[in-house]
């Protein structure tokens, strides 16, 4: 694997350049919202936000996967990994979330077989390896990480591995934005559209949405300017009034997207109804897995009940996640709520907005 | 929710580490020796001051691109005592090993720790072999204790940093961190990834022949350059300013913390070293440290300010300004 090209995407002369420009085109007093974790993340860690004019609000949305995941999922996650014989294989970030009354780390010193993958690919060889033991890998996250875990469920079909499971609490980004939308407290003047999820959706999956909302929308890059970039494009298109869906991350996307990955992922999952967050449930948000696969479905094999699940009392990570509120506005922020002791997924998981607040911003 | 049991992030080297032990240990030891928290204790015997330290290595993998288990076991406490200014002369070394673990493998630890012994000039002269049944560790686990001895006027101490000191880095970040965790997962790059393990008390001493009052002297290994500033910044009640591109970070490291979404600046370093002194001197130490082979990209980064006590403020490569915090828990692989 070779890796370069970073250091061109964070020229501090030409982020300079255009820092000016925004503060040159900005004039009316705007609201813009990054739905994707990752953005939160960069633009906290370069400092972007100091840099911009007090015009400029800068909103997180719910773009961090962890962060949006609902408590009853959480539960379940729980719940499968206390079943016997299961090896639970999921990414870093779930197994800090707290559940109702626990979480995947505390199941973890607590003897269960929780392990962290890096790929879907990895959770199959756990399976390989342990033919005695089923499997569970978590599926988390958006389009960008739901085609590999339909990968691996294809896999998993053509090696006849038996002992493979996939919970899927996968989620759709279009659908979130017209939710979003659709909410009235939330007052969003642009979009800052995530760059992963497009290389694999295309820009064309974000028409319907800009058709029906005609709010400005740019795809925008991970480096600090990438986002400056598309900050810009922005701001132009608010000031000017002629709102545009622009693909500001062209080496990656493309209008089509990743048409083998969205084959892939049309194949084994069918879009259902599924509950995020603080958001409610949003009309075909959510990924389920299609029933010629129901034998890697750790839904159906496992008949997980979970009780009741309760959001944790004082937490208005829903509200965050929406961007109605910021964590200084949280009445837990820093005091019961903090990275050692989180209270809500948003101080969690690395791509949290409190945990980016908390980590980079009480000066 | 309540936690009652211990977790990994308990071992992480940041807050909850921290939390752990001044909760735990601390009150039950009580003692101003320990209470101080640097890398070793000091203290005098017959006239003499020494330096007094400990660690326990459990890395995996045993064998990695720059070293072993072994050759970090013997460069670990070498640094723990060169970071109190002291001279290291003789470790004791603990192995606790698996049954059923290779002999030929034992042998190669055991070779690395008298090579880096003999690198660092001091003796093995006392040790300790238990072996465990299967599966009770994870194939070999090795303690080193040290003992060294302080030249006096130095008085190095994460207490002593005062506004105006300038902040000298003795190398890139995040390459012992990153080599360890990218063959834990067997993940293979272009460009091959080493360890910095290294001895560093030859350069310390190259520094104190430069300059005898250096202020503090760190090793930033578990938590990263972060949490070692973070704590210099708390003891010494004064803020640290960073600046982002000084910090030496190399291409394929910053590129795989990026595709995994690590903060280099909490990755584990096993042979560079942080000093504070002050700005009249930091040139002529700056020197010295480029002077010896392990500090060839020595860099001053930053400095000691009055504003901002307790934090560590990095003004970013493009002009705007964050805070590092002290690491938390394990840092984990993000989803997307």
């Amino acid at each position: 694997m070779a890796i370069k090209h970073l250091e061109e995407y964070r020229d501090p002369q030409i982020a300079q350049k255009i820092v000016e420009r925004i503060k040159a085109a900005s004039l009316k007093q705007i609201r813009l919202m990054e739905v994707c974790g990752t953005h939160t993340m960069s633009i906290f860690k370069s400092g972007i936000r100091q840099l911009l004019p007090e015009t400029i609000s800068l909103l997180s949305g719910p773009g961090c996967p962890v962060c949006i995941t609902a408590q009853n999922e959480i539960d379940a996650f729980i719940a499968l990994s206390r079943v016997e014989d299961v090896i639970i294989a999921t990414f870093g970030d779930l197994i800090k979330v707290p559940g109702t009354d626990s979480s995947l780390q505390t199941e973890r010193a607590g003897g269960r077989d929780i392990r962290i993958v890096y790929s879907t690919f990895d959770a199959l060889e756990i399976a390989k390896k342990n033919p005695k033991k089923n499997v569970v890998f978590l599926g988390v996250g958006f389009e960008t990480t739901a085609p590999t875990i339909a990968a691996s469920i294809l896999a998993a079909k053509e090696m006849n591995l038996g002992n493979y499971f996939v919970i899927s609490a996968h989620k759709l980004v279009p659908p979130a934005l017209v939710a979003l939308m659709a909410t009235r407290e939330v007052n969003i003047d642009g979009f800052l559209l995530p760059g992963h999820v497009s290389v694999v959706i295309g820009t064309k999956a974000y028409q319907p949405f800009f058709k029906q909302y005609q709010t400005p929308c740019a795809i925008a890059g991970f480096e600090p300017l990438d986002i400056l970039q598309a900050i810009l494009i922005l701001v132009e298109q608010i000031e000017s009034g002629a709102p545009q869906l622009t693909n500001g991350y062209r080496r990656a996307v493309t209008f089509e997207g990743n048409v083998k990955a969205q084959k892939i992922m049309q194949d084994v999952f069918e879009i259902v109804d599924v509950k995020w967050r603080g958001i409610g449930t949003i009309p075909e948000s959510g990924l389920k897995i299609r029933k010629e696969f129901a034998a890697f479905d750790a839904q159906k094999e496992f008949a997980i009940i979970v009780s009741e699940s309760k959001e944790p009392k004082g937490c208005v990570c829903g509200e965050i996640l929406t961007g109605i509120k910021n964590p200084t506005e949280c009445p837990l922020y820093q005091k019961a709520c903090t990275p050692m002791n989180p209270v809500g997924p948003c101080m969690v998981s690395s791509e949290g907005t409190c945990a980016a607040y908390y980590r980079y911003y009480s000066i | 929710m309540k936690i009652d049991k211990i977790l990994l992030d308990h071992g992480s080297g940041g807050q909850m580490s921290h939390q752990l032990i001044t909760d735990m240990v601390l009150p039950i030891f009580d003692n101003p020796m320990l209470a101080v928290l640097h890398d070793g204790a000091i203290f005098d015997i017959a006239k003499q001051r020494m330096a007094f330290s400990t660690d326990t290595y459990v890395v995996d993998p045993i064998f990695f691109p720059g070293g072993s288990i072994g050759k970090l076991a013997v460069n670990g406490t070498v640094n723990d005592l060169a970071m109190c200014g002291a001279t290291p002369l003789y470790l004791s070394a603990g192995l606790i090993i698996e049954e059923g673990f290779s002999l030929t493998d034992l042998g190669k630890i055991l070779q690395d720790m008298a090579l880096a012994a003999e690198k660092a000039n001091v003796k093995v002269v006392t040790g300790d072999t238990k072996v465990v049944p299967k599966g009770a560790v994870d194939k070999i686990f090795v303690n080193t204790s040290g003992i060294g001895l302080i030249p006096r006027q130095v008085d190095i101490s994460s207490h002593r940093a005062r506004p105006g000191d300038k902040v000298i880095l003795s190398g890139s970040i995040a390459d012992h961190g990153m080599t360890v965790l990218t063959q834990r997962e067997g993940m293979i790059f272009d460009s091959p990834v080493i360890s910095d393990t290294a001895p560093l008390n030859h350069m310390v001493t190259k520094m104190l022949a430069a300059h005898k009052d250096i202020h503090v002297l760190r090793d930033p290994t578990r938590g990263g350059v972060g949490t070692a500033l973070n704590e210099i910044a708390g003891k010494s009640g004064v803020g640290i300013k960073i600046y982002e591109e000084k910090v030496p970070l190399k291409k394929e490291i910053a590129g795989i913390c990026e595709l995994l979404g690590f903060d280099p600046f909490y990755v584990a370093n096993e042979g560079k070293l942080i000093a504070f002194v002050a700005p009249d001197y930091a040139e002529k130490v700056l020197a010295a440290i480029r002077a010896d082979e392990f500090g060839q990209d020595a860099c001053i980064i930053g400095e000691a300010i009055a504003d901002n006590p307790g934090k560590v403020i990095m003004q970013t490569s493009i002009g705007g300004s964050r805070i590092v915090d002290m690491l938390t828990g394990e840092q984990l692989p993000r989803i997307c």
